[in-house]
């Protein structure tokens, strides 16, 4: 009986020597020497590997960092979206740079066809992904730009921030939104964009994508943008630009002065989180008035789409 | 009786439900106003011609195709040119067409509009091909490749035979074969004229079981024409697919990725054929075409030949009126054809049928998940696995979806016509197919 | 309003109902023959099981995953009746409970219901009472027919056909020795012989089969080759030495191989999509089969060879592609 103990210890101790020599040799023929930096960086981000940043993962954002730091390249195209300034000063101090720092994003959903504003012309039997039906035609209520309300952005939207609202059948973004811009590109149509989030997140931008000339457009949709130029010449910063028949509101020029907001004749310039518009002596008291735009975000569920959950 | 011809890899048969099979060809005056469509064909669209308050003539070139894959398009119509506008087409969004107040009928003076058919030609390949191409022949089986393209051989292939597609496969539609059986003679001279311009000795023209006068009629005919030879095949969808009917025809199989022409095959459409006997003999541009109006609730069942931009709603007219339970109006036949959002929607040269479909027939069936029977499998006659493809397009998985082959898709939706769980099967491949072929193309780019 | 959708814009009429009663139906004549000769029993089994099988069914989808529920699509029916069909006539009541409790909630239910389970449900619940139950589950009462017909043996209870060869063999009898204690080949193709309710009439599943076949519920490639597969290594095996294993014509009639083949190895969601596919996993099957029945521990091993061969399905769906169009060019 002890032999067989004995005998088993000797065999097993013999195995796990030459196995340790055996691994520590391949260890060593096959060894990748890596930045240190690179767990360093890493460290500081924040793992969500959501691909905001435009690398597969967190790890390649670093990787790509420290490989342009080592070729004395510059930082500053690197954004990491998701965890902003913050992340990125730290980022950088980890390699012994600084970095400026980055106004935060948020993504804007720049349609407003509503069932009231864009009433539904044509029924739609399909399944529930904007991607087939941008395909299969214009849309319900006939625009060819406007948002078609299936949820693909809500699909792509990794941080639980971005909502179909069930009242007016478009998505609607929440402060949970880290701008890493999934959405945006889920969107076929080009409707959301990331602009900045803006002081006391207070925003103004074109609410329409609507390429059209004035009169189709405003047949399908009673907000849309019609081209008519009013905004461009009340900005008193050539902040908007007029192509296409569609206004944009450069986010680096405008200085929210709101000039525009009430010139749009058809309402498609969005003021977002501004105090109410009252007499200059009441400003004041006015604002800490619950915002203008800020809709009840809890009355804005997850669109009941058997299809996302299934396999 | 010997078995028929057909492809041997799935397929399936839906209703035929050909009711307006038995209805001659109605010829309709034009329409007070035409919207022509300046992209009627696969390709890039065409350069319009005219502007706001030219006088146009029917037949007259109104929009060249400069592109290599493009078509002239021509005036259908005589009248004043209201406006170049956006236009709601079958593509579900709205495109530039050329809108004419339409005055009179008066025809380009260079037009033989008689009915005498003349069979005698004596064109070199290069002028027939240059004259299909000025005269803007598409295919007229819905796909609407510019015939010309089809018949500039690439360099070191050579075409051995032409295939006359007479199939119409489709449920519902019947235009070829009201076609067939009017214009027969037209028809197989078209196709000698086809041969000619691509230099073959053969040509074969399939036409499925289910129009057994039209296979007596054509083989008559045949017997008056060289090398022409009439080949029933069995009934099965999607037999009037490019391939599908190589293989059914030839036995030969297009490798996947390839164009028929790899195999010495080149596919035309009977209309097509027709279109090209009138462009050659007759000098007469693509105007009109015949278009099935039809539906189980449709009053009359009509073939009509209808004069390109005219819309749709004039022929609905015609054939009864748009029936009270209408739910969806299609553009083709019922598993290829696409949903129209409109009634104003032109035809125009890619349109084979009009169909209608009452409330009942529109919605689709419950959606159940997937029990993995392999019916989908089981019928995609380009072998695929449907399944497979719309599920790794679901999860975006494009890499994967490429390595599956999706590009070999030609959409044919047996698959979704036959899965019992009723899933959108197609329409999620759709995506993948589209997704993938935006990949290539950017990696082409590179 | 117009509506649009994608094409195609007709559907097939069939359905997953269809389909699944067509299964039902197709399971009637063994249902018959199981009532004829096993009498109310089979008929309680038989009820207990479907019934339990639904009601778990609904139970999990209205409580737990608080979804739509689909209960009259079939497919809980079709669970309960082939589960019913692996238990023996006489087994207790609250054992066929359990077992359909295993069926739905654990084999099907968890993997997220139709579709989804990766093994057949209704096998996963006669293994887990095979294991849990072994005495229950394998005293089988011998077939008592309503009128006429004399059983073989007097006994109420008694082994199956497989059981006893199992058994003799090991007690060292030659096969041919032990053929005198068999039903017979008539009556065993028939259904007289000791089995599971479902099992034992070969010929009534068979007609079942024939039906599925011609409704295209099933298609022929898994049970061909199930069947030739089985009857190929049976039969060499026989030929080697007929004294230690059975003929092959023996093994076709007896235990649950045409139930196996016909109702279990063409169960839609558990198998290959592919024909290639179908005709591995009924070889596999088949091998796998005969291996448990002549060396295994159990006389009969369709059970676990179907469910073994489960477990490889989404393996063949990846390395069984169906032949694409063009993959080779064929010249005429």
């Amino acid at each position: 009986m002890n032999d067989v103990i004995i005998f088993s210890i000797i065999s097993l101790s013999a195995i796990g020597v030459v196995a340790a020599i055996v691994l520590y040799g391949v260890a060593q023929k096959f060894k990748v020497i890596e930045d240190p930096r690179i767990d360093v960086v890493e460290e500081a981000l924040p793992a969500a590997n959501c691909g905001g940043c435009g690398f597969a993962g967190c790890r390649n954002f670093a990787e790509a960092i420290v490989k342009a730091v080592s070729n004395e390249e510059s930082i500053d195209d690197f954004n990491c979206p998701v965890g902003g300034s913050e992340v990125m000063t730290k980022v950088a101090e980890a390699v012994g740079l600084t970095v400026e720092e980055k106004e935060p994003l948020i993504a804007v959903v720049r349609c407003n066809g509503n069932r009231a504003n864009a009433p539904k012309k044509i029924n739609y039997d399909g399944p529930a992904t904007c991607a087939f039906a941008h395909n299969l035609y214009s849309g319900e209520s006939g625009c060819p730009n406007g948002c078609l309300g299936l949820g693909d952005c809500v699909v792509s939207c990794q941080f639980d921030a971005i909502f179909i609202n069930p009242e007016t059948g478009l998505p609607e973004v929440n402060e949970k939104c880290v701008a890493c811009g999934a959405c945006v590109k889920a969107c076929p149509r080009n409707i959301i964009e990331l602009r900045p989030k803006g002081k006391k997140d207070r925003r103004i931008y074109v609410c329409c994508v609507n390429e059209e000339k004035g009169g189709p457009a405003k047949k399908n949709c009673s907000v849309a943008c019609i081209g008519c130029g009013k905004c461009v010449k009340v900005c008193p910063f050539d902040a908007i630009t007029l192509e296409n028949n569609l206004a944009y509101i450069d986010p680096e020029k405008c200085k929210l002065c709101r000039k525009c907001v009430p010139e749009c004749p058809t309402g498609a310039i969005h003021e977002l989180n501004f105090p109410p518009r009252k007499k200059p002596a009441e400003k004041k008291a006015e604002e800490k008035d619950p915002p203008v735009e800020a809709k009840d975000k809890t009355a804005a569920t997850k669109p009941k789409n058997e299809e996302n959950n299934e396999n | 009786m010997t078995t028929l011809k057909t492809f041997k890899r799935g397929g399936v048969h839906p209703a035929e439900n050909k009711i307006s099979a038995n209805q001659p060809i109605v010829v309709l005056d034009p329409p007070k106003q035409a919207f022509i469509p300046l992209n009627q064909n696969l390709g890039a669209p065409a350069i319009p011609l005219i502007k706001k308050g030219d006088e146009v003539k029917v037949g007259q070139l109104i929009a060249k195709g400069e592109a290599f894959i493009s078509s002239n398009v021509h005036s259908s119509v005589s009248g004043k040119v209201l406006k170049i506008d956006a236009v709601i087409d079958t593509s579900g969004y709205k495109k530039m067409a050329v809108v004419i107040n339409v005055e009179g009928d008066e025809w380009e003076p260079s037009i033989d509009r008689s009915e005498t058919i003349k069979r005698d030609f004596s064109f070199t390949q290069k002028e027939i091909i240059d004259k299909i191409k000025e005269m803007g022949i598409v295919g007229l089986g819905g796909a609407t490749f510019p015939s010309h393209v089809k018949l500039m051989i690439p360099d070191g292939k050579k075409p051995e035979v032409l295939l006359i597609n007479g199939v119409e496969c489709e449920p519902y539609l019947t235009s070829d074969h009201q076609l067939m059986m009017s214009n027969g003679e037209e028809a197989l001279i078209g196709t000698s004229i086809l041969m000619k311009g691509l230099g073959v000795k053969k040509a074969y023209i399939g036409i499925e079981n289910n129009k057994p006068d039209a296979i007596s009629y054509l083989k008559e005919l045949a017997e008056g024409f060289k090398g022409i030879k009439v080949v029933p095949l069995k009934v099965k969808y999607p037999q009037g697919g490019e391939k599908q009917l190589i293989k059914a025809v030839t036995g030969r199989e297009v490798p996947s990725g390839k164009l028929p022409i790899e195999v010495g095959a080149v596919v035309n459409n009977v209309g097509t054929a027709f279109a090209v006997y009138q462009a050659i003999q007759k000098n007469k541009p693509l105007v009109e075409r015949v278009v099935t109006v039809t539906g189980k609730s449709v009053a009359k069942p009509s073939n009509f030949l209808a004069r390109i931009g005219t819309p749709i709603s004039i022929l609905i007219d015609n054939a009864g009126g748009v029936p009270e339970d209408t739910g969806k109006i299609i553009s083709g036949g019922p598993m290829m054809g696409k949903a129209l959002l409109s009634l104003e929607t032109p035809v125009v040269k890619g349109t084979s049928g009009i169909l209608i479909m009452n409330k009942q027939e529109t919605h689709r069936v419950e959606m159940l998940p997937c029990i993995r029977c392999g019916r989908c499998v089981s019928v995609c006659p380009m072998g695929l696995e449907p399944i497979l493809l719309s599920q790794l397009s679901r999860l975006q998985m494009w890499e994967d979806v490429e390595k599956q082959k999706v590009m070999d898709c030609i959409e044919c939706g047996s698959c979704q016509y036959t899965c019992p769980s009723g899933r959108p099967l197609l329409d999620y491949i759709r995506v993948g197919k589209n997704k993938v072929g935006q990949i290539i193309r950017n990696r082409g780019k590179k | 309003m117009l509506t649009v959708s994608g094409s195609p814009h007709v559907h097939g009429d069939d359905s997953v109902k269809k389909i699944m009663y067509g299964v039902v139906y197709a399971m009637v004549p063994a249902i018959l023959v199981s009532i004829y000769f096993f009498g109310l029993d089979a008929l309680w089994v038989l009820l207990t099981a479907s019934v339990s099988c639904i009601f778990f069914e609904w139970l999990v989808q209205k409580f737990i995953i608080k979804g739509p529920v689909t209960i009259n699509d079939g497919s809980a029916l079709v669970a309960g009746i082939l589960l019913a069909f692996n238990v023996p006539a006489n087994i207790p009541i609250w054992i066929i409970i359990v077992g359909s409790f295993v069926t739905i909630v654990v084999a099907k239910m968890s993997f997220g219901g139709l579709g989804k389970n990766p093994f057949n449900p209704a096998l996963v619940g006669r293994i887990f009472l095979l294991i849990s139950f072994p005495v229950q589950m394998t005293t089988w009462p011998l077939p008592k027919p309503l009128y006429g017909g004399t059983a073989v043996m007097d006994a109420v209870t008694g082994p199956t056909p497989l059981g006893i060869l199992k058994e003799g063999v090991k007690m060292g009898k030659t096969v041919p020795e032990l053929m005198p204690e068999m039903p017979g080949y008539v009556n065993e193709l028939m259904g007289f012989q000791g089995g599971c309710i479902g099992e034992i009439s070969a010929i009534a599943l068979i007609l079942g089969a024939f039906y599925m076949l011609v409704r295209r519920i099933i298609t022929w490639h898994t049970p061909t080759a199930y069947l030739l597969t089985f009857f190929a290594f049976t039969g060499i095996l026989h030929l080697i030495d007929p004294t230690q294993y059975a003929d092959p014509f023996f093994h076709l009639v007896t235990g649950g191989l045409m139930l196996g083949v016909f109702f279990m190895a063409t169960d839609m969601v558990s198998t290959p999509i592919t024909y290639r596919g179908m005709l591995v996993f009924g070889v596999g099957a088949g091998l796998l089969t005969a291996i448990i029945r002549i060396w295994g521990a159990y006389p009969e091993g369709v059970a676990f060879a179907i469910l073994i061969m489960n477990a490889f399905t989404p393996l063949i769906n990846r390395a069984f592609k169906p032949k694409r169009f063009g993959e080779k060019v064929v010249q005429a």
